[in-house]
């Protein structure tokens, strides 16, 4: 089974205004993103996230809803931008107690229309060695947060 | 932090196209078939057909039988499981990349609380 979405979430002890910066402000995006970042912060506003040794990707802000939503495309090869050559990024900031559950969900990897066959075949094959993949993914998350919340 | 993998480019781009899903859904279906029995189900030419199912076979999808004087394809199950462990490593880097979100949030809100 090939899903067409990736959906991870992290709860932070920031407040959404603070997350919302870390989220959308070029200088932080080449922190956790890219090595370097252009972010034209509006709706149609251009993106350039750069790897060194990878080149130059581009993006495309789809949504800025301070300080709650925030998605943007970004293409799957180099070349020029198209809707068809990037995936959709959706960030979803919710308050929660004193800080944020941020979401993520990054989706278009053009695997939408298989049919129900397919999928309940390949589901019963793949979907454990799939999900116990994200289980271990999702142990060693909660191990990092953990350590970093020790320092 | 990295960019996207070859790899991953690579069978996104395979399967980028609702037509090469839709074939890889019908020798799902079938097994195994020809481009000239898969075109007959397809609004496309047997030609488009062939084509598409080149570009599975580049990117290691479907394989390719030559059987007398016809070639038939079959879904390569390992290319699947490529793609979905592909998918797996995209939430990997997510994981990493909210983590450091995290920092970033959890030591910018310390410094404006001033402690």
């Amino acid at each position: 089974m090939v899903p067409d979405a990736i959906e991870r979430e992290i709860v932070i002890d920031a407040p959404p205004s603070v997350v919302w910066g870390i989220v959308t402000e070029a200088q932080h995006v080449a922190g956790w993103f890219s090595d370097e970042a252009e972010v034209d912060l509006r709706p149609g506003g251009r993106m350039l996230l750069t790897w060194r040794g990878h080149g130059t990707y581009e993006g495309r802000v789809e949504t800025v809803d301070p300080p709650r939503v925030f998605a943007f495309r970004w293409q799957t090869r180099q070349g020029e931008f198209s809707e068809t050559n990037s995936t959709l990024v959706v960030m979803t900031l919710e308050a929660q107690h004193a800080g944020t559950r941020l979401r993520v969900v990054e989706s278009g990897f053009g695997t939408l229309p298989w049919s129900d066959a397919t999928r309940a075949r390949y589901a019963d094959e793949n979907a454990k060695g799939w999900l116990s993949e994200l289980d271990e993914l999702r142990d060693y998350v909660g191990r990092a947060v953990a350590a970093s919340r020790e320092r | 932090m990295t960019a996207r993998s070859d790899e991953a480019d690579r069978l996104w781009a395979a399967l980028g196209d609702p037509m090469r899903i839709h074939l890889l859904d019908l020798l799902l279906e079938r097994g195994e078939a020809t481009a000239s029995t898969l075109a007959a189900s397809l609004p496309i030419t047997r030609q488009g057909v062939a084509k598409h199912l080149a570009v599975l076979e580049r990117d290691g999808l479907v394989t390719a039988r030559r059987s007398g004087r016809e070639v038939r394809y079959a879904v390569r199950e390992e290319g699947l499981d490529q793609a979905g462990a592909a998918m797996a490593r995209i939430a990997a880097r997510w994981d990493t990349r909210l983590t450091a979100i995290k920092k970033l949030a959890e030591r910018a809100a310390k410094a404006a609380g001033g402690d």
